[in-house]
C-alpha cells in the first residue's frame, strides 16, 4: 500500500496547484502518515475497531488519487423532501453545489483556498492522511448576530463511479458571535467499498448555538471515519445528534473542548445495525473551565452479527468546579452473535463536580413482551413497538421539532 | 535526627527496620541468580526448568507501559531478588527456636507468632523478605486435611498439588511482571482445602519487607477442592525508606465445584512520604478460577499504602453457575497513585459477578478505577453489577474511571454506574454541629462511603481496616 500512497501523492502534487506552502504542509502530513499507517487495535483509541484490519478486509486495491477535474452530476432525487434547506453538495468528493437561497446576502461567507495549519498538535494518523490528500479545504463563515433562517444541510453523495478509492474531506465551520447555525450531514452512497475520512472543525464562539445532526441512513459498503472537533467559547450551546445504521463501518469521533464559562454540549446518538455492520461512537468532552455542562446518551439496537462500540470519555480540568457531566449509554442486542463494547470513561482532577455514567446491555425484556401480547399484538408487533420506544427516548432530545419530525421519519418511528 | 525518625514513624507506625543479617543472592537478574533462589530452596529439577522457561519468555518481553501511573524506568539489575534472614537457613521445626528479633518485629507489628498469645484461631503465614520464617496452627489445621505451608515447603512436600496448579491461572506467558514473578519467585503460602472440608479458621499470610534494594516476589497458590470453603486474610508493611522497591507478586486461587473462596487483603505497603519519595511499588498479579460448577471466588481489598498500586485481582468464571465477586476500598493521600481495578470474565452458563469499588483521593494523588467485564457469547444468561464511586478531596488530586464493557451475549445483562463527588458542606456541617471535630466528620463520612465493602471483611480486620482508612487520610482536611 505504501507504493501505492507515494505513487497517488505525487500525483496530486502534479495534478492540483497548490501554494508552495500547503505543499510542504502536505508533505509533512504524508510522510507523518506514512511513518504511522492506518490506526490497529493496538492503540487504546481504536482497541476495539482495528481499522487496518478493517480496510485491507474489506478493500481491495486501495488508491488515494481522484481527478476532481470532471463535474459530476447530483441525482436530485436523494434531497431531503419535505424540508426548506440551504445546500452544500459533495459528490464523490467534489464540491458540485454551492446554495444559501434562504440566507441574506453577506451573512455567510465561503472560502475555499485556506493554507493548512501549519502544525496541529495531533497523533490521529487519519488526520495526517486527510490533511495530505484533501483536495480543498473548505470554511465557512456566518457573522455576528446572524442566525440562519433554514437548516444548511451538507450532502456527501458517492455514486457507483467511485470504486475503492479513498475520499477525504476538510471543512471549517465559524460561528461568530451570537450566531446560530442548524446543519445536517446527509450522506448516500451507491458507491462500493471506499475509505470515506471527513474532519469537521467546529469554533462556536460566545453566545452562539450550533445543532448538528450527523445521518447515516443508506445501506451501504464503504468505511468512513469522521472526526468532529468543536471548541465552544462561554455561553455556547452544541448539540450533535448521530444516526450510525448505514455503512458497513463507521467511527463518528466527537472531541469537543468547553473553554467558555456556561457552556455546554449535548451528543445524543443511536445505532440500529444489522448483518455484519460495525460501527464506533467515540467522545471525549473536555471540561476546561467552571461551569460547564455535558450530556451524553446513546442507545443501541443490534441484529444479526453486527457490533457497536462506545467509547465515551469526560475529562474535567482542575480549574473546571461546578462542572456537570453525564454518560449513559445502552443496548439491546437481538442475536447469538451481536457484540456491544462499552467504554465509559471519567478522568477527573476537581473535586467540586457532578459527574456520573451508566451502562447497561441485554435482551428486551420477555414480560414487556408477554405484557404486550396478553393485549393483543402479536410477537413481532411487540417487539417493534419496545425498539421504538427504546430509541424513541433519544430521538426526543433532539431541540428543533422540525428536524426530529424528518429524523423520525426516517427512522420511520412514529408516535 | 532521631526525633524526626520518630516523628515521622507517627504518620507510618510500620516503618521500622528490623537489624537483621541476611544472606542475599546476587545483585541483578540472571540464570544464576536463578539457580541460587532455587538451590536455596532445595527445589527439585522441574521447578528449575519451570523458572528457566520463565526466564527466557521473559527476555522476549516488554513492560506494560498502558497504565496511568507512570514511574521511573526500573533497573532490574539492581535490585537483590533474594533476601533471607540468616537464622533461617535452617528452617526452624518450632516457633520457639525462632530468632527472637524476628519474634520482636512480628510483635511490634501486632502478630504475635506464640500461638498461646493469639486471642482468636488465626493460622498465620508470616513471610520475611523472600522466606516464610513461621506458619502457626498447623497441628490443628492438620487434622481436618488442611495444608497450609509456605509455597518452599509445599514444592517439596506436595509436588503433585503444586504442578498440577502452578501457572495454571496464571500462565507462565502472561504479561511482564507474571514472567517475571514466575522466573524469580521466592515465597509465599500454600493452601490445599480438601474436599467438603470447611476451613475451621481463618488464614492469613503477613508479608513484611525487610531488607533494603530488595524486591519481594511473593507467589500464594489456593486450591478450594470440591465442597470446601476458605476464608484468607494477607497484610503487609515495609520499613521507610527513601528508594522504591518494586512487590510483583503473583496470586493464584482454584475453586473446583462447590467450593468457595474468601481472599481479603489489607495493603498497607509504606506510601512514601508526604513529598512522594520512597514507597513500595505493589504490582501484583491476582487471578482467581472458578474451575467448577457453582464455585464463587471473592475477593475484598483495602488499599492504603504503596507509592505506586497496579493490581487488577480478576476472577474467570469458568464454570457453569460461578460466581466472582469484587469489593474494593482503595485511598491514596500525599503523591501516592493507584491503578487499579478488577477483571471478571464470564465462560460458562448462568454466573455471576458483582464489583463495587470505592475509591478516596486527597492530596497530590491520582485514582483510577480499571475494570474489565467480558461476556462471551457462551455465558448464557450471565449478569453483571458494577458500582464504582469515586470521592475526591481538593482539587490538586484526580479521579478516574475506566470501565470496559463488552457484551457478546444477548441473554446477558451488565449494569454499570459510577459516581464522583466530594464530602458535601452541608455533611460536614452536621456532623461538627453535633460535636465532630473536621477530621472526625471526614472520618465518619468517609467510612460511611466504604462501609459496603467494610462489611465484608471478617471482624478482626474490619476494626483494623477502619482505622487504616481514618489514619490514611489524617492532614487532608482544611
Amino acid at each position: 500500500m505504501e507504493e501505492q500512497l507515494k505513487i497517488d501523492f505525487e500525483k496530486l502534487l502534479e495534478n492540483s496547484n497548490f501554494s508552495k506552502k500547503n505543499a510542504e504542509i502536505k508533505r509533512k502530513n504524508f510522510d507523518n502518515f506514512i511513518e504511522k499507517g492506518f490506526p490497529n487495535r493496538r492503540e487504546e483509541n481504536w482497541k476495539f475497531s482495528d481499522l487496518n484490519q478493517i480496510i485491507s478486509k474489506n478493500i481491495k486495491n486501495l488508491s488515494f488519487y481522484n481527478d476532481l477535474s470532471k463535474p459530476n452530476k447530483i441525482d436530485q432525487s436523494i434531497y431531503i423532501d419535505g424540508l426548506e434547506h440551504n445546500k452544500l453538495v459533495f459528490v464523490n468528493g467534489r464540491i458540485e453545489k454551492i446554495e444559501f437561497d434562504y440566507e441574506e446576502k453577506n451573512k455567510i461567507e465561503i472560502l475555499d483556498d485556506l493554507v493548512l495549519e501549519k502544525s496541529n498538535n495531533t497523533t490521529n494518523s487519519l488526520l495526517f492522511l486527510n490533511n495530505a490528500f484533501v483536495s480543498k479545504y473548505f470554511k465557512l463563515i456566518v457573522k455576528k448576530n446572524y442566525s440562519l433562517q433554514k437548516p444548511l444541510v451538507i450532502y456527501n453523495i458517492t455514486n457507483k463511479d467511485l470504486v475503492s478509492k479513498n475520499i477525504n474531506l476538510k471543512v471549517d465551520i465559524f460561528l461568530e458571535e451570537n450566531s446560530s447555525l442548524k446543519l445536517i450531514e446527509f450522506s448516500n452512497d451507491k458507491s462500493t467499498t471506499n475509505f470515506i475520512n471527513i474532519n469537521y472543525n467546529f469554533n462556536v464562539q460566545k453566545n452562539s448555538i450550533l445543532k448538528n445532526y450527523k445521518i447515516d441512513n443508506n445501506s451501504n459498503s464503504n468505511i468512513k471515519y469522521c472526526f468532529n472537533n468543536i471548541s465552544q467559547d462561554a455561553n455556547s450551546v452544541s448539540e450533535i445528534f448521530l444516526l450510525s445504521s448505514g455503512s458497513e463501518f463507521i467511527k463518528n469521533e466527537i472531541n469537543c473542548n468547553l473553554n467558555g464559562k456556561y457552556s455546554s454540549a449535548f451528543v445524543n446518538g443511536v445505532f440500529i445495525l444489522n448483518e455484519t455492520k460495525h460501527h464506533e461512537i467515540k467522545t471525549n468532552i473536555n471540561h476546561i473551565v467552571e461551569n460547564t455542562k455535558s450530556y451524553q446518551l446513546i442507545k443501541g439496537v443490534l441484529e444479526d452479527t453486527s457490533k457497536a462500540v462506545y467509547q465515551g470519555k469526560i475529562f474535567v480540568d482542575s480549574k473546571a468546579q461546578k462542572t456537570d457531566g453525564y454518560q449513559l449509554s445502552k443496548a439491546i442486542l437481538l442475536n447469538d452473535n451481536t457484540e456491544f463494547n462499552a467504554k465509559p470513561e471519567l478522568e477527573i482532577y476537581a473535586d467540586d463536580v457532578k459527574c456520573s455514567h451508566g451502562s447497561a446491555s441485554g435482551s428486551l425484556n420477555e414480560d414487556s413482551i408477554f405484557y404486550l401480547m396478553s393485549r393483543g399484538l402479536n410477537y413481532k408487533e411487540a417487539k417493534k413497538l419496545l425498539i421504538n420506544g427504546f430509541l424513541l427516548d433519544v430521538v426526543e432530545k433532539i431541540t428543533d421539532s422540525e428536524i426530529k419530525n424528518l429524523i423520525k421519519n426516517i427512522m420511520s418511528l412514529k408516535q | 535526627m532521631r526525633e524526626k525518625q520518630i516523628d515521622k514513624l507517627k504518620d507510618y507506625k510500620y516503618g521500622f527496620t528490623t537489624d537483621i543479617e541476611n544472606i542475599r543472592a546476587p545483585k541483578g537478574l540472571s540464570k544464576e541468580v536463578i539457580e541460587f533462589i532455587s538451590k536455596a530452596k532445595k527445589e527439585p529439577k522441574w521447578m528449575l526448568d519451570w523458572r528457566m522457561k520463565a526466564f527466557e519468555r521473559l527476555k522476549n518481553l516488554k513492560e506494560p507501559n498502558w497504565q496511568k501511573p507512570k514511574y521511573p524506568k526500573i533497573d532490574y539489575q539492581d535490585i537483590y531478588y533474594y533476601s533471607a534472614p540468616k537464622s533461617t537457613s535452617t528452617k526452624p521445626k518450632n516457633i520457639d527456636e525462632l530468632d527472637p528479633k524476628l519474634l520482636e518485629t512480628y510483635k511490634k507489628l501486632g502478630i504475635p507468632l506464640q500461638e498461646q498469645q493469639r486471642l482468636n484461631g488465626i493460622a498465620v503465614d508470616a513471610v520475611f523478605d523472600s522466606v516464610s520464617v513461621a506458619t502457626t496452627f498447623k497441628d490443628k489445621l492438620n487434622e481436618v486435611g488442611v495444608i497450609f505451608c509456605s509455597i518452599s515447603e509445599a514444592i517439596q512436600k506436595h509436588p503433585e498439588l503444586v504442578k498440577k496448579y502452578i501457572g495454571s491461572v496464571i500462565p507462565l506467558t502472561d504479561h511482564y511482571f507474571a514472567t517475571l514473578n514466575s522466573a524469580v519467585f521466592t515465597d509465599g503460602s500454600f493452601v490445599y482445602i480438601p474436599p467438603g472440608v470447611r476451613c475451621p479458621m481463618e488464614l492469613s499470610t503477613y508479608f513484611r519487607i525487610n531488607a533494603s534494594q530488595t524486591g519481594q516476589f511473593e507467589r500464594t497458590l489456593i486450591i478450594a477442592d470440591k465442597g470446601s470453603y476458605v476464608s484468607y486474610l494477607e497484610g503487609c508493611t515495609a520499613p521507610m525508606r527513601d528508594e522504591n522497591q518494586l512487590h510483583a507478586a503473583n496470586v493464584e486461587l482454584v475453586a473446583l465445584d462447590d467450593a468457595e473462596i474468601k481472599y481479603s487483603t489489607v495493603q498497607n505497603w509504606y506510601p512514601g512520604d508526604e513529598n512522594g519519595k520512597g514507597g513500595i511499588y505493589n504490582f501484583v498479579t491476582k487471578r482467581g478460577l472458578c474451575k467448577g460448577t457453582n464455585s464463587k471466588i471473592s475477593w475484598t481489598q483495602v488499599e492504603t499504602g504503596s507509592a505506586i498500586t497496579w493490581k487488577y485481582p480478576s476472577c474467570v468464571l469458568q464454570g457453569d453457575n460461578s460466581i466472582g465477586e469484587f469489593y474494593s476500598i482503595a485511598i491514596t493521600n500525599n503523591y501516592q497513585k493507584a491503578d487499579t481495578g478488577t477483571k471478571m470474565i464470564h465462560l460458562g452458563k448462568n454466573t455471576k459477578s458483582k464489583i463495587i469499588s470505592k475509591g478516596i483521593s486527597a492530596g497530590f494523588s491520582d485514582m483510577t478505577y480499571r475494570g474489565l467485564v467480558d461476556i462471551s457469547s457462551k455465558a448464557k444468561n450471565s449478569r453483571n453489577y458494577t458500582q464504582c464511586d469515586s470521592l475526591l478531596m481538593g482539587n490538586k488530586c484526580g479521579a478516574h474511571t475506566v470501565p470496559y464493557i463488552k457484551n457478546k451475549n444477548p441473554e446477558s445483562n451488565i449494569a454499570h454506574e459510577a459516581t464522583t463527588s466530594k464530602i458535601s458542606e452541608e455533611q460536614l456541617y452536621y456532623c461538627q454541629q453535633r460535636g465532630l471535630n473536621p477530621e472526625e466528620a471526614v472520618g465518619l463520612i468517609v467510612n460511611g462511603f466504604c462501609k459496603e465493602v467494610l462489611q465484608q471483611l471478617p471482624m478482626e480486620f474490619a476494626v483494623e481496616a477502619q482505622k487504616l482508612v481514618g489514619i490514611s487520610l489524617e492532614g487532608s482536611v482544611g
